[in-house]
């Protein structure tokens, strides 16, 4: 049992940074446009301003 | 720009962080749908002089420009040219922020909670499947210091509308909900430190969880339908003209002002004109197709349209006095009736949150007394408070709302109102306006090629001297003829446009200036010398108008045309849309009372109207649609916009109304079903955490698959 003591806290930090990188990406404006993203990976120009 | 100096290479730079959000230009593109429509408008767009940057939001279907120095009309103008519909946006009527915030707050609660919920699953996974004592324990505590903190920020919504409700001595939705997340939490944490077998700290989050996921639909099926109507509401843009060439705000105007108005503009407030010569297009406000002549001392109203020469008018009347404030009171006192109807959600919460309080009082006190065991019988009340917590029910509406909507605006049709869908569902007599409406608002020239050629050669050539939407109209519909060549030629404001042909006086005009007889319809004259001829114009059908009326006919709605225009230009287009009940010559206050009197017979009426003479029928009707190009005052009162052209999608719009209120029944059903078996369990003290769970996340997944059904309607 003594290895929960490394797998609970490593499951939360795991969780953790896929929460922070759902912070991050709502931060940065990735949701605004979600139906226009899926399209465009379908543009072959190469895309000189991606999103700010 | 001289190239060594530092300070020069510097300044580009500085430029371009100072005009940051400065030079936004905002585009309206309804009609982009796919990745190659993004590619070729950002094309476009870049390929103009003066532009920095072009991004396309497909989702809310514009695009936002950075260009300092752009000119927002010669954009949309290319963009037009390479076959796209783009309109300008002013971005100062833009709110949408404002709701793109609480969307944002609840995205971000609605993703702490899932993270909590999956995490403290996991160890609950661990519990069920017979983890005892300090192991159990210990996990309880982990799921405790996860789930507390998660609870006080993600259910915040819940627990501040509860509030807000009890404070008031209502009760919503969220009492229950609020009431079983805080006991669910507090039963959990006490049984924890009583080292005892359950904890319903995974139910208390996956009700947040689920709740929230509902909470985050209906907001964005909202702001979506709100931003859309914000930015139909940005596309007019009120400014008046003073005759030194000043543009004032609309709201600034007092009565006694002096002000321009320019031929192809529309006139911002009431006023009595006191120099100049024109006709003005009065089809918005009272649906009359043909232009009326203006000269000193006529009376205009605020919306109608100038022709053809320009007008100085005295303002008698501006902003809330105007005679759209009169049309405005009849319009409140229609909407209220409509503000008195509830929504099935409503209606299901008013019956619904007692029973839950009532019957999880009613578990604590009979096992009370059976037992006299206070932690027993608080335990199963805690139960079935969550168990009958209307997550489904929750998420019943926003989730076939969402949906429906979705399919609606790939349609072209944009809801605007929260009931909108419900009460178009109930829907069973359509009444239409006719100009603007069932036709374009445009006149179409009928016999024109018809007549000898030297005539439509002296008809184009004077005709293309003319900004007249008649003469425009002639010239589009000539343009193959060949121009005779004229002298002399000279517009008279307000009459026509003459000139001298092989020596004769020639006139295209009113009939009056041409000495002609007139006749009834929609025409214009034509003098060359003595002889007149006549040109019969007639207002052509919007695209889907006669393919719409059939449709719903066929699915057996009653069909009534009410009009301002005419008796014979009603009965024409009557005839070609095949509408058989018509009324001509109407005022706004004779389509309300219409409207009305169609409801007393027990009629539900949606009424499709565009201007302001409809705008008050339009509050009147059970449910209203009106299209993007109506006025402004319409489409505000109006539950569903359309967006496109064609009047097609109407029945379809009908149809997936209909299918989305049986979705939403289908899905109370199942909720209900679910509480049938759910209740009794938790009654009985059965209920553990594990069938809770299971039993909730069922019911929310069974309800979200049933919404999803809508996508393949029509």
């Amino acid at each position: 049992m003594t290895v929960l003591v490394y797998l609970i806290p490593a499951s939360l930090l795991l969780g953790g940074l896929g929460l922070a990188a759902f912070f991050w990406a709502l931060r940065s404006r990735q949701f605004e446009d979600p139906e226009g993203d899926s399209r465009r990976i379908l543009i072959t120009d190469y895309d000189e301003t991606p999103k700010r | 720009m001289s190239g060594g100096c530092p300070g020069c290479v510097a300044a580009p730079l500085a430029q371009e962080v100072a005009a940051e959000g400065a030079g936004q230009i905002l585009l309206s593109l309804p009609g982009i749908h796919c990745a190659g429509c993004i590619a070729d408008v950002e094309r476009v767009l870049r390929a103009q002089p003066g532009v920095r940057s072009a991004r396309v939001n497909l989702t809310l279907k514009r695009a936002r420009i950075d260009a300092p120095e752009g000119d927002a009309t010669a954009l949309s103008e290319a963009l037009q040219r390479a076959g796209f519909e783009a309109r300008e946006l002013d971005e100062g009527m833009l709110t949408a922020s404002e709701s793109d915030r609480r969307a944002r707050a609840l995205l971000l609660r609605l993703g702490v909670a899932g993270f909590s919920m999956m995490n403290v699953m996991l160890l609950s996974v661990a519990v069920w499947s017979g983890a005892t004592e300090a192991t159990r324990d210990l996990f309880h505590w982990i799921s405790a210091a996860i789930a507390l903190p998660t609870i006080a920020f993600s259910a915040q919504p819940f627990f501040a509308s509860a509030w807000s409700a009890l404070k008031g001595w209502r009760l919503n939705m969220d009492v229950p909900i609020s009431l079983a997340i805080v006991l669910a939490a507090a039963m959990s944490i006490y049984e924890t430190a009583e080292s005892g077998r359950h904890a319903y700290f995974d139910a208390a989050l996956s009700l947040t969880f689920f709740l929230l996921a509902g909470r985050y639909l209906d907001q964005r099926t909202r702001s979506v339908a709100r931003s859309a109507a914000e930015e139909l509401a940005a596309l007019e843009v009120p400014r008046a003209l003073r005759p030194d060439g000043d543009l004032v705000a609309v709201a600034d105007l007092r009565p006694g002002d002096l002000i321009r108005v320019l031929p192809g503009a529309r006139v911002p407030a009431d006023g009595v004109v006191t120099e100049g010569a024109s006709e003005v297009d009065r089809s918005h406000l009272t649906g009359e197709s043909l232009p009326v002549p203006a000269g000193p001392d006529s009376a205009l109203a605020a919306g109608e349209v100038n022709l053809t020469g320009p007008l100085t008018l005295r303002v008698t009347a501006a902003g809330q006095d105007s005679s759209l404030h009169r049309m405005a009171d009849l319009v409140s006192i229609a909407e209220a009736s409509r503000n008195r109807y509830t929504s099935l959600a409503d209606r299901a919460a008013q019956i619904y949150a007692p029973v839950v309080h009532l019957l999880s009082l009613a578990a604590f006190a009979a096992w009370m007394a059976a037992t006299g065991d206070a932690r027993l019988a608080m335990n199963i009340a805690v139960a079935t408070l969550i168990i009958t917590c209307p997550c489904a029910l929750g998420l019943a509406v926003p989730a076939v709302t969402t949906a429906a909507s979705g399919a609606l605006f790939r349609q072209g049709l944009l809801i605007k109102s929260a009931t909108a869908l419900e009460r178009l569902a109930e829907v069973d007599t359509v009444v239409f306006d006719k100009t603007g409406t069932l036709t374009e608002g445009e006149p179409l020239p009928l016999d024109a090629r018809e007549k000898p050629a030297e005539v439509r050669a002296v008809a184009v050539a004077l005709a293309a001297g003319s900004a007249h939407p008649l003469a425009r109209a002639l010239n589009t519909d000539l343009r193959e003829t060949a121009a005779a060549r004229l002298a002399d030629l000279k517009e008279v404001p307000g009459c026509g446009i003459e000139g001298t042909w092989r020596g004769n006086p020639v006139r295209l005009g009113r009939a009056a200036w041409v000495g002609a007889e007139p006749v009834e319809e929609t025409a214009t004259y034509l003098a060359i010398g003595d002889a007149v001829h006549v040109f019969r114009f007639e207002d052509r059908l919007r695209p889907g108008a006669a393919e719409a009326v059939a449709a719903l006919q066929a699915k057996g709605f009653r069909t009534v045309l009410l009009s301002g225009d005419t008796a014979p230009a009603v009965a024409r287009v009557a005839a070609r849309t095949g509408i058989e009940t018509w009324q001509a010559g109407l005022l706004p206050d004779d389509k309300v009372r219409a409207v009305e009197a169609l409801a007393e017979e027990g009629a539900r009426v949606l009424m499709v109207g565009d201007g302001l003479n409809d705008t008050a029928a339009l509050a009147a009707a059970h449910a209203s649609i009106s299209p993007a190009s109506a006025l402004e005052a319409a489409r505000a009162v109006s539950d569903i916009v359309l967006l496109g052209r064609s009047l097609e999608p109407l029945p379809v719009a009908v149809a997936t109304a209909r299918s989305a209120t049986r979705r939403i029944k289908e899905n109370f059903n199942i909720a209900t079903l679910y509480n049938l078996v759910a209740i009794p369990i938790a009654l009985a003290g059965f209920a553990t955490p594990l069938a809770a769970a299971l039993a909730m996340s069922a019911s929310s997944v069974t309800v979200s698959l049933n919404a999803l059904r809508l996508r393949r309607v029509s």
